[in-house]
């Protein structure tokens, strides 16, 4: 990427690096809420609905305070992780993956939601009388017929993570390399005296990757409703 | 021998049902749309939880609320046809026929060979289940069922989607599938033609409640009927061996109790079974041997009952000899020949009018036990 300077590459590959491990992180979560909100119904279903859609309307950086206060390096479960797995969340690229996993997260719930309630429960009894038992159906048939949600939830997911701010700056702060994404390298740049070009360039190529992402997801879409024979 | 009792209730809905098979052996659960056939077949796979009730097949038993006993429907191993076939979209018809033959156990008794060859699937086997007409469409969802290997097949309105030449098109299928797999089956129908073609017994059902049950020939006189499928098309069911060909009329000849039958069929083998419908509305009832009439069929016998049908007509039922007909007469008739029980009469039917009234006869070891 010849026309690229070095910081813009690197913010660049972040964000694509930070939204993949964001989508992996969030992926199977979301299918498994995504089913239990639509198919069971039980004391607390309405809590754990709004719940999941908490990011949506809580202000990002309090989606980051409360991610340092439980994931920070003295949170309950920061110490945990570092303690038992190594894994350290605080300042680094996962844990910017963590928290656009959690802003991305109702988004992705969403659309696997409307695409779980078009499929046609009777052909999971249909399954069923065959000889499928609950995990081999939901293998078998579910899933494949709920795709064309999961590749929309997974790829809002995705632009949204290249975009997430607030709770990235909050929780892991900026530091270039780590956790300097596209956004964050952007409001450096405006922070930056004469650094007016870099973010012209910078909104620029945020433009061409969100631009490329639509279009991706359209012809995928296409491609699944043929598979599935619509 | 399939015994089913199922009880449920579901808002004003209540279900009492009770029923008995033979195996094997088709009954049809027959009655009103919204009389509780569906829900009783979905008791029986096990897709509806019932309040109370015992489904067992032969020695196996698949749901005793008494037992606390519930098999799932995964481990029932019970073929279910949808009416709307359910073909699963994201999978060829081949993949669709082999999505239970694969999670079937390893004993089977039918091959996808004999499925294919008995439903005429090879055409199909290639094709995205969109690409199927609606006849095409059941007839891969009647091998799928079947090729998961099922001690019991559930039909519920596999036709009724289907308008009148795609039924035409798909009843043969499952009238030898009847003839040539010997497993039991219970079809759901609210259309009487088709239990003509196919049951060997029926069930009556009336909202919610089985009213009557028995052997083909033996519902086809019950008084509940009539108020199902209408007076006009009341009438006697028989199975009959057939005798051969008439040379001067190219009728077959049949034997239905102790009488003699002409009827207009397609060419049967001697000693083939044949079943035929005979209206009580085509029936003439003579009280002496009848001479000088162009009517070919004339069947002796006894008349059993004489019953009130409406105001001005009545039912009379006549043995011929093990099996019993029933001919509509106007109750002016009735006193003017004395009808009564043990009265010898004679039944006459003129051969046109069996004209698309016979069939093939399910296979003797299936039919109905007698004279209950």
């Amino acid at each position: 990427m010849m026309w690229l300077s070095p910081s813009e590459g690197e913010a660049l590959h972040l964000s694509l690096s930070v939204a993949a491990r964001s989508v992996a992180l969030s992926l199977p979560a979301a299918i498994l809420l995504a089913w239990v909100l639509t198919r069971r119904r039980f004391v607390g279903h309405t809590l754990l609905d709004a719940f999941v859609h908490l990011p949506l309307v809580l202000p990002p950086v309090v989606v980051g305070y409360l991610l340092l206060v439980l994931f920070g390096a003295r949170g309950p479960i920061g110490s945990w992780l570092e303690r038992a797995l190594g894994v350290e969340l605080i300042f680094t690229r996962n844990g910017a993956a963590l928290a656009t996993a959690v802003m991305s997260f109702p988004l992705m719930v969403r659309a696997m939601r409307l695409s779980l309630e078009n499929v046609d429960r009777g052909l999971e009894e249909a399954a069923r009388t065959l000889g499928a038992g609950a995990i081999d159906r939901f293998a078998t048939i579910t899933l494949p017929l709920m795709l064309p949600g999961v590749l929309a939830g997974a790829i809002t997911a995705f632009s949204a993570a290249l975009g997430e701010f607030g709770a990235v700056i909050t929780f892991v702060s900026n530091i270039p390399g780590e956790t300097r994404t596209l956004p964050l390298a952007l409001y450096t740049a405006l922070q930056t005296p004469g650094g007016d070009t870099a973010a012209a360039r910078l909104a620029f190529i945020s433009f061409v990757l969100g631009l490329s992402g639509l279009l991706l997801s359209e012809w995928f879409a296409r491609r699944v409703r043929r598979m599935l024979g619509r | 021998m399939l015994s089913v009792t199922v009880k449920k209730r579901r808002g004003s809905f209540s279900l009492d049902a009770h029923f008995e098979l033979p195996t094997p052996g088709v009954v049809a659960l027959f009655g009103r749309s919204g009389c509780g056939k569906s829900t009783l077949v979905n008791a029986i796979a096990g897709l509806l939880d019932a309040d109370s009730g015992r489904v067992a097949l032969d020695d196996i038993v698949l749901l005793d609320t008494e037992q606390r006993l519930y098999v799932p429907p995964e481990h029932r191993r019970i073929g279910y046809v949808f009416q709307d076939a359910r073909l699963f979209p994201h999978m060829s018809v081949a993949a669709n026929l082999k999505y239970g033959e694969r999670r079937a156990p390893s004993q089977r008794f039918v091959s996808l060979d004999t499925v294919a060859a008995l439903l005429d699937l090879g055409p199909l086997m290639g094709r995205r289940t969109h690409q199927l007409s609606g006849g095409e469409r059941q007839r891969v969802a009647i091998g799928r069922a079947l090729l998961s290997q099922p001690r019991l097949l559930l039909l519920d309105e596999p036709l009724a989607a289907l308008d009148a030449a795609r039924r035409d098109e798909v009843l043969p299928y499952l009238e030898s599938l009847r003839d040539q797999l010997a497993i039991p089956m219970v079809y759901v129908s609210h259309d009487f033609d088709e239990v003509l073609r196919l049951a060997t017994h029926v069930v009556l059902m009336e909202s919610g409640k089985t009213i009557a049950q028995g052997g083909v020939g033996e519902m086809s006189l019950n008084r509940g009927l009539r108020s199902i499928i209408g007076a006009d098309a009341v009438g006697a069911i028989v199975d009959g061996t057939v005798l051969g060909m008439d040379p001067a009329s190219g009728l077959m000849r049949v034997k239905l109790g102790h009488g003699e039958l002409k009827v207009e069929a397609a060419n049967f083998a001697v000693g083939a079974k044949l079943r035929v419908q005979l209206l009580a509305r085509d029936l003439i009832v003579a009280t002496q041997a009848p001479q000088h009439l162009s009517v070919r069929n004339i069947l002796t016998g006894v008349i059993t009952t004489v019953a009130s049908d409406d105001t001005d007509s009545d039912l009379v039922a006549i043995d011929i000899g093990g099996t019993a007909i029933m001919a509509r007469v106007t109750k002016a008739a009735t006193r003017a020949l004395a009808l009564q029980p043990g009265l010898p009469a004679w039944a006459l039917v003129k051969a046109v009018s069996l004209r698309g009234h016979s069939f093939a006869a399910p296979p003797a070891t299936s039919i109905a036990r007698r004279g209950a």
